[in-house]
């Protein structure tokens, strides 16, 4: 099933590390939504949101949530000085312009090519795309946070996606509780793996062809 | 005040405005910034088979979810359904018929309405299922899908303040698809949580001209919990209100 919370944490910190200075940041729901608590308090960050707020701050103290103020999820959220209100045409410009420095989101499956799968399961679950492909084929950088295994044990890594496509090559990082891969020239790069996982065990549970790189990195 | 410039008016007058079969377009994102005494309006008025056009449906007792779970809708377009899983259940049985767009391209075809377009270009979803039986151009050597614009019989929306041209100032996030509901009516009816004299906005402040709106209403407002509000609760579930 799902991933223990310090596990999901320890993705969401090792995530927040493709952040600097200066960018335009969209986290989708799910892990993705933690890494905003991990980015460095001294980096000026702005964080953009679907329902058209570019510079959304963390969550209100309890009592003073504004009905009207919140995030994509529909959770309450504050802003930071800087914040900007639009409507969701703007919101959904900003993205198609190409102005999203990197969007961090979940999947269902990632292919070794980077296609991401990530908005249907025909016949099971069919939520809709929401903004999901806007986001994925847009931002400069796409980050994928997920578990490395589905529920069953299957890869969600893997040569070719069996779901319906939200993108195709749109992915440039998956970062699991096993492992952080680049997707770069329609290839798989492991270059770094998650304590206290093996790259044995990152290539045994990964259903795609990895380039593993001579120097592998360890994140505790 | 001159002739004919008062927009408000009341509850019953806005119902005669409601009809079955309507095409319906309703602002607001995750419920957030749906108009909830128009919602309940059309509930109390018993309109059926309507044809819903929003960003999503909300959840089960929130803006526009209410619609769905009440089984008012027919056919929807939209972009999500998750938060709500009556409507992903009407889906699935045959009764309610579903099409989805991606977010950006249904604000944009919303907009496209309201300007008086024909419809978009748009590149988002090539490669994916989104293309299928889209007309496609070329233009400067580049890809597009050609997307409609939309429009609606009905469009209702939620706003903060209002003069009684029906010149419109949003709250914070619960803009978001309101200004370009706003636009693309036929009709478009607007609550409002304040209503004040013609002449005591700044019109630089404004960010929908009155000219787009045909009624105002004054907004009895948010008559439902908020997801995270149940959540701080006694634990009860997601999805369910605790009544």
């Amino acid at each position: 099933m799902g991933l223990g919370i310090e596990t999901r944490h320890r993705i969401a910190r090792r995530a927040a590390l493709e952040i600097t200075n200066g960018m335009i940041v969209n986290l989708g729901i799910g892990i993705p939504t933690l890494v905003a608590d991990y980015i460095e308090k001294d980096l000026h960050i702005m964080l953009h949101t679907e329902n058209g707020i570019l510079g959304m701050g963390g969550s209100p103290e309890a009592g003073s949530e504004d009905g009207n103020l919140s995030n994509a999820g529909g959770y309450p959220v504050s802003i930071k000085p800087g914040a900007s209100y639009f409507d969701s045409a703007t919101a959904f410009g900003i993205i198609r312009k190409g102005l999203l420095d990197v969007t961090i989101l979940g999947a269902l499956e990632v292919s070794e090519k980077g296609d991401i799968a990530n908005w249907i399961v025909p016949g099971k679950r069919v939520p809709g795309m929401g903004g999901a492909i806007d986001l994925a084929q847009k931002a400069k950088k796409v980050i994928i946070l997920m578990n490395h295994t589905d529920k069953y044990g299957n890869p969600k890594i893997v040569k070719n996606c069996s779901l319906p496509l939200t993108v195709k090559e749109g992915a440039d990082m998956i970062i699991t509780e096993k492992a952080v891969f680049h997707c770069e020239d329609g290839k798989l790069y492991l270059r770094e793996i998650m304590s206290p996982y093996t790259v044995e065990d990152v290539i045994q549970t990964t259903g795609a062809s990895i380039v593993v790189d001579e120097q592998i990195s360890v994140f505790q | 005040m001159a002739k004919g410039v008062d927009k408000q008016i009341t509850l019953e007058s806005a119902s005669a405005y409601f009809h079955n079969g309507m095409s319906l377009m309703v602002g607001g994102f995750g419920g957030v910034g749906a108009p909830p005494t128009l919602v309940n309006l059309i509930l109390e008025k018993d309109i059926n088979d309507i044809f819903l056009i929003s960003n999503d449906t909300g959840f089960p007792w929130i803006g526009p979810g209410k619609l769905i779970t009440e089984k008012r809708v027919k056919k929807l377009i939209a972009s999500h359904i998750g938060s709500n899983p009556e409507a992903g259940k009407q889906m699935q049985d045959g009764s309610l018929e579903v099409e989805f767009f991606p977010q950006g391209t249904l604000a944009e075809k919303i907009r496209a309405g309201g300007m008086g377009l024909g419809g978009i270009l748009v590149d988002v979803g090539l490669g994916t299922v989104v293309e299928a039986n889209k007309e496609k151009v070329l233009v400067k050597n580049k890809e597009y899908m050609i997307e409609p614009a939309l429009t609606a019989d009905v469009a209702i929306v939620y706003a903060k303040k209002a003069d009684r041209y029906g010149n419109l100032i949003y709250d914070k996030s619960a803009r978001n698809t309101n200004p370009l509901v706003a636009m693309a009516g036929q009709i478009t009816i607007a609550e409002v949580e304040e209503i004040v004299p013609i002449g005591s906005l700044n019109p630089e402040e404004i960010v929908t001209p009155g000219v787009f709106i045909d009624y105002i209403i004054q907004s009895k407002g948010v008559d439902w919990k908020w997801v995270w509000e149940l959540k701080q609760g006694t634990g009860s579930q997601e999805g369910q209100p605790s009544k």
